[in-house]
């Protein structure tokens, strides 16, 4: 079948948690950089990216707890209304976890699209939240950084990769 | 005989029921957020937790900044001392012009009985970032409510009014720019005297006269400063120039498009004016607000 993932998966060391936690963390960081004029329209949502990475690969250690704390900080931060990232990553994450087993099956662009889609309905939903708010609709642009994001994919994916591959050891 | 799952298999409630936990919980902190504020001192607290992150954040571009300063030449740096000497000379000299109208204004001012002119104090301020939020207008700077910053206060640079103090942190505050779509400045011309209220309209650089009738007198061209009558900004402080104006007689009213003074999108440095003024107690206000027209809170 096109796009299933035909070569052999490889077998990663167990994920710590420190490593998850710092991934957020770096996230974050990104997410608060100074961002302005039109690099902010370009810029992707890293929390989500990586919030949503955890929940397909790690779903039974990353999961509603970390999306939804992970939300409320991004609306603290940037000082919008307190609840929408929070919504907006809680069911992103419903997303990753429910769809995590489809989403590994496929490689390279089939997931790449899967993501895309995700983090446009993430997008959507804190449109959906700001519009009933009372707020204009921001113009097309605003849907770019999802895209960016899922460009982001597969690289983030490798970068993350990295470091749980296990060391040949050179005695054998 | 009945068996349950062993203890490996038990994962606690569905993805579902969890999403419904959460979002529930999402909502009630959207609606307590925006219709009650009940929220504040939540996101005061967690406002402190992440301030060190924005600062780390924030680090890099201001230390490029400062290793640019470092690397200026000499030459530069000679020809720059040039110009601000001979501009400080000439500002001495307006200065002491300047003194000798204010005293003369204050004289002319006891003699009317008229109330003391807002003695405007300035808190430099540096911008840390724009917020990113693409549905406003806002900008962060590092002075906050230990410094004395205080939600409402107004936000200018060397050429204009920048925009309004919205929230204070404790060490960091948020500023909403003249060019957010909730943002209005009462404003006078300076040609005639007209008043009008100017707003925002979410589009950076543009401000907009609404309601002003097709005949009233504005030109292209004309300077918009603060009239001073809310009590919120101190009169005088200039806001935008008129740009064009669209009279058309299918219209009620004219379409007057202004370009605001203050450097809105670019600007390293502000300051808070964070002098006040007692005014009296303003009137009540009767308890009658048009359905689903709730003041805008962000």
């Amino acid at each position: 079948m096109a796009g299933m993932r035909l070569e052999p998966q490889e077998i990663l060391l167990p994920v710590r948690a420190g490593f998850i936690a710092l991934t957020l963390l770096s996230a974050l960081m990104l997410n608060l950089l100074p961002w302005s004029g039109s690099a902010l329209w370009l810029k992707p949502d890293f929390v989500a990216l990586v919030v949503l990475y955890w929940c397909i690969e790690q779903p039974r250690k990353v999961g509603f707890i970390s999306a939804w704390m992970m939300g409320l900080i991004m609306d603290v931060a940037d000082g919008t209304l307190l609840g929408q990232h929070a919504l907006a990553y809680s069911i992103l994450a419903y997303a990753g976890i429910v769809l995590h087993r489809r989403v590994r099956m496929f490689s390279g662009t089939p997931q790449m699209v899967h993501v895309l889609i995700l983090l446009l309905m993430n997008d959507l939903i804190v449109l959906g939240i700001r519009m009933a708010a009372g707020a204009d609709f921001p113009g097309l642009q605003y849907f770019i950084g999802s895209f960016v994001a899922a460009a982001l994919w597969l690289p983030l994916g490798a970068l993350l990769r990295l470091p749980l591959r296990p060391r040949l050891d050179p005695d054998l | 005989m009945e068996y349950s799952a062993p203890p490996f298999f038990k994962t606690g409630p569905t993805p579902l029921a969890r999403l419904l936990i959460f979002s529930a919980l999402s909502f009630a902190f959207l609606v307590a957020d925006s219709r009650f504020s009940y929220l504040d001192s939540l996101r005061q607290v967690a406002a402190v937790v992440v301030y060190p992150l924005q600062r780390i954040a924030a680090a890099p571009a201001s230390i490029a900044r400062r290793v640019g300063d470092f690397f200026t030449t000499h030459g530069s740096l000679r020809e720059e001392n040039a110009r601000l000497k001979r501009e400080t000379f000439e500002n001495d000299v307006l200065l002491l012009e300047l003194k000798a109208l204010q005293a003369e204004n204050e004289q002319l001012r006891l003699l009317l009985a008229a109330r003391e002119r807002l003695k405007i104090k300035l808190a430099a301020a540096e911008v840390l970032y724009a917020a990113r939020d693409p549905f406003s207008r806002k900008i962060v700077i590092d002075r906050g409510s230990q410094q004395d910053v205080r939600p409402g206060q107004p936000v200018v640079d060397d050429r204009g009014l920048v925009g309004q103090v919205t929230r204070a942190y404790p060490w960091l505050s948020e500023v909403t720019l003249v060019t957010d779509k909730g943002q209005f400045v009462p404003v006078q011309n300076v040609r005639n005297g007209l008043r009008a209220v100017i707003s925002g309209t979410g589009s950076d650089g543009v401000l907009e006269l609404r309601f002003i009738a097709l005949n009233a007198d504005y030109q292209s061209g004309d300077e918009l400063v603060t009239s001073g009558i809310d009590g919120v900004y101190p009169a005088g402080l200039p806001v935008a120039r008129v740009e064009s104006i669209e009279r058309s007689p299918e219209q009620v009213f004219a379409r007057i498009t202004c370009a605001p003074l203050g450097g809105v999108a670019n600007h390293a440095h502000l300051f808070v004016v964070t002098g006040s003024r007692e005014l009296p107690p303003p009137p009540p206000v009767e308890k009658k607000q048009a359905r689903g027209k709730k003041p805008r809170k962000f």
